[in-house]
């Protein structure tokens, strides 16, 4: 097993509340990895460090064993780390086929590119493969502010994917998603493992991540919790109690996203 | 399928009234020979050229930028201050100059991009204008401009009758080249990115776009065809001061018609500057009241901000697009000459606060 992502002994502040305490955490290469935790554990927060959209000045992120730890986020993305976020962040007024081209103009050539026309034959006719993929590519040419929270989520992952990354990080995937898609999420990032990518996956329907992760790691106060296989974490009673303290704890600051989801299938269990 | 016919009539259309509006311009100062409204007509090209360039990268990114009479006033004042320093002697030839004062101005606006877009939204403005103001206060101050004397600039002993059209046909073109990169660069790959900066730069970034490269890039080019403007300017008025070189005017009339004519079009600052401009000048010279055109333009701003916030020429093929829509009842071609792709957040007001995305 090689690992393609560490991050180790990862702090990060917000005034007085620790978002990240001392976090760590490791992702094997060619896996399903899910990232669990209860409402403010620090889940989204170690995304933005990993991916440039946080600086930290304690700990440390490595990817294939060398250190990305504060880079910007348009040089991680070109190592070849996609990430998509948790409240989607669409080019609205952009068209759907836009927004994917967005995507594919990553490469270090950049100033020879730039005056060229946008999209090329190949980058469109990639663009619509991978928007079938996601089942949105009637919705092509419309402005994607004109799509439902679901499409959005889903026209994410799409454009991510544009680059070809190694190693995908996903926060929330199924949040907002039309269950019966959720399936379909669920098949295509299995497709896309088997071509080798990585997943990290960020997810509060316990169902999914148990069903799609190889490894789960369960976050806790901006700590890792527990690691391990989706059957040794969830008979776990640290994760348990975790999720109980959660609930009462978070319920007033965020009850909106799937908040009392996390804790039924782990209590259900023990 | 059924679309395919219409959409190639409608770039044939396109072309016949680009090419149309090309002949009418062309024609324009041998039509209408009175030498005020031929200079009306220069000064109207100047500010088209420059709206349009101000909208290659206030438009496109949602910056905006108070500062490009900075850019004005370099031209201005590189033209100015060669054709004094070399003797250089009046005619045709000088117009060779302005392209280096564009490029000049190109290089001013490099140091000034580094600095004021390492900033966003009200800081950047704020920045914008403070750099306009030093450069004023450099041109007032510095030896090589000779302060507020200004500075003389070789007139041409043309005929007093057609002075005016070497002028006109030189601004034309500026006016040619700015729309031509405004264009290109819209349909280009830094286009799109520039576009994806104004929606959402850090998730630009994350998706690999070099928001700074980016952004500098096209601050530099919008420097240009403004730089060219400035060194006609100074040509045609025969003398050149700080004041009005490096004019705080300048920096909002060029704003305002982008404004009017729909920010982030390609034919909307053209059609701002149109009829802002002539307008202007018309008041000045019907009036001989030099400062009645700021109420006008006071109200007109308001009128804009409350009646039109997206702008004439959206609002305008909007409607016309909503009615063809109905009629035919086949979706209406997007028409990305005048549309802001897909609805717009950016209001004038949200402009003018420096909360636009
Ligand atoms: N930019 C910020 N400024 C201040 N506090 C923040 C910021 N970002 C996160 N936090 C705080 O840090 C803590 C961790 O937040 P984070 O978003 O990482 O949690 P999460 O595990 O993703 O939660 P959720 O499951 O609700 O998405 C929370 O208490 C949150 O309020
Ligand atoms: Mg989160």
């Amino acid at each position: 097993m090689t690992v393609i992502l560490e991050a180790r002994g990862v702090s990060k502040r917000f005034g007085g509340i620790h978002a990240l305490d001392g976090c760590d955490i490791e992702v094997a290469q060619g896996t399903i990895s899910g990232l669990i935790g209860p409402n403010g554990s620090g889940k989204t927060t170690l995304f933005n460090v990993i991916t440039g959209y946080e600086r930290v000045r304690e700990g440390e992120i490595r990817l294939d064993g060398r250190a990305i730890t504060n880079m910007t986020p348009e040089a991680v993305f070109r190592l070849g780390i996609g990430r998509t976020f948790q409240l989607t962040r669409v080019f609205g007024r952009l068209s759907v086929m836009d927004n994917m081209l967005v995507a594919s103009q990553h490469d270090a050539s950049w100033a020879r590119r730039a005056f060229r026309k946008a999209g090329s034959h190949g980058e469109r006719a990639k663009a619509l493969e991978l928007l079938e993929f996601v089942d949105i590519a009637r919705l092509a040419n419309e402005p994607a502010a004109t799509l439902s929270y679901g499409q959005r989520k889903l026209l994410e992952f799409a454009y991510v994917l544009m680059a070809d990354p190694e190693f995908l990080l996903l926060d929330e995937p199924a949040g907002g998603i039309n269950p019966s898609l959720i399936n379909t999420l669920a098949e295509r990032i299995r497709a896309l493992n088997k071509e080798g990518r990585t997943f990290l996956v960020v997810e509060h329907n316990m169902e999914f991540v148990m069903g799609l992760c190889h490894n789960v790691t369960v976050m806790h106060h901006g700590r890792t919790l527990v690691s391990g296989d989706p059957e040794t974490v969830r008979r776990d009673p640290r994760v348990l109690d975790a999720y109980l303290g959660g609930v009462g704890e978070d319920e007033e600051a965020d009850g909106a996203d799937g908040a009392g989801a996390p804790g039924a299938p782990v209590s259900d269990e023990s | 399928m059924r679309r395919v016919p219409s959409v190639v009539g409608g770039r044939n259309l396109k072309a016949g009234g680009l090419a149309a509006a090309m002949a009418v311009l062309i024609v324009f100062p041998l039509v209408f020979t009175n030498p005020t409204v031929t200079s009306i007509a220069v000064f109207t090209l100047l500010f088209m050229a420059s709206a349009t360039a101000w909208n290659v990268f206030s438009g496109y990114t949602g910056y905006v930028s108070l500062g490009h009479a900075t850019f004005f006033g370099t031209g201005a004042y590189l033209f100015a201050i060669v054709a004094m320093r070399f003797n250089l002697s009046a005619g045709s030839s000088l117009f060779a100059l302005v392209p280096v004062a564009g490029v000049a101005a190109m290089v001013v606006a490099v140091p000034f991009g580094l600095v004021a877009l390492r900033t966003r939204r009200h800081t950047f403005v704020v920045i914008t204008i403070a750099v306009f103001f030093i450069f004023q206060m450099l041109a007032f101050n510095l030896g090589i401009t000779q302060g507020s004397s200004g500075i003389q600039v070789p007139t041409p002993n043309w005929s007093p009758w057609t002075f005016n059209n070497p002028f006109y046909y030189v601004s034309l073109g500026i006016v040619v080249f700015a729309t031509a990169v405004s264009y290109f660069l819209r349909r280009s790959v830094l286009g799109l990115q520039l576009l994806a900066i104004r929606e959402d730069e850090d998730r630009a970034r994350g998706l690999g776009v070099p928001a700074g490269k980016a952004k500098l890039t096209a601050f530099v080019l919008s420097a240009l065809p403004v730089g060219m403007a400035g060194a006609v300017y100074a040509y045609f008025l025969g003398q050149i001061f700080p004041q009005f070189a490096f004019s705080p005017l300048f920096d909002l009339s060029v704003v305002l018609m982008a404004l009017f004519g729909g920010i982030g079009t390609i034919a909307g600052p053209l059609l701002g500057a149109l009829l802002l401009e002539s307008l202007q000048q018309y008041f000045t010279f019907q009036f001989s009241n030099g400062d009645l055109y700021l109420v006008i333009y006071g109200g007109l701003f308001l009128a804009v901000l409350l009646l039109l916030p997206r702008g004439v020429i959206p609002t305008v093929t909007d409607y016309l697009s909503r009615r063809r829509a109905r009629r035919s009842s086949a979706p209406a071609a997007r028409d990305s000459l005048t549309q802001p792709i897909g609805e717009p957040r950016t209001s004038p007001i949200a402009i003018v606060t420096g909360k636009a995305p």
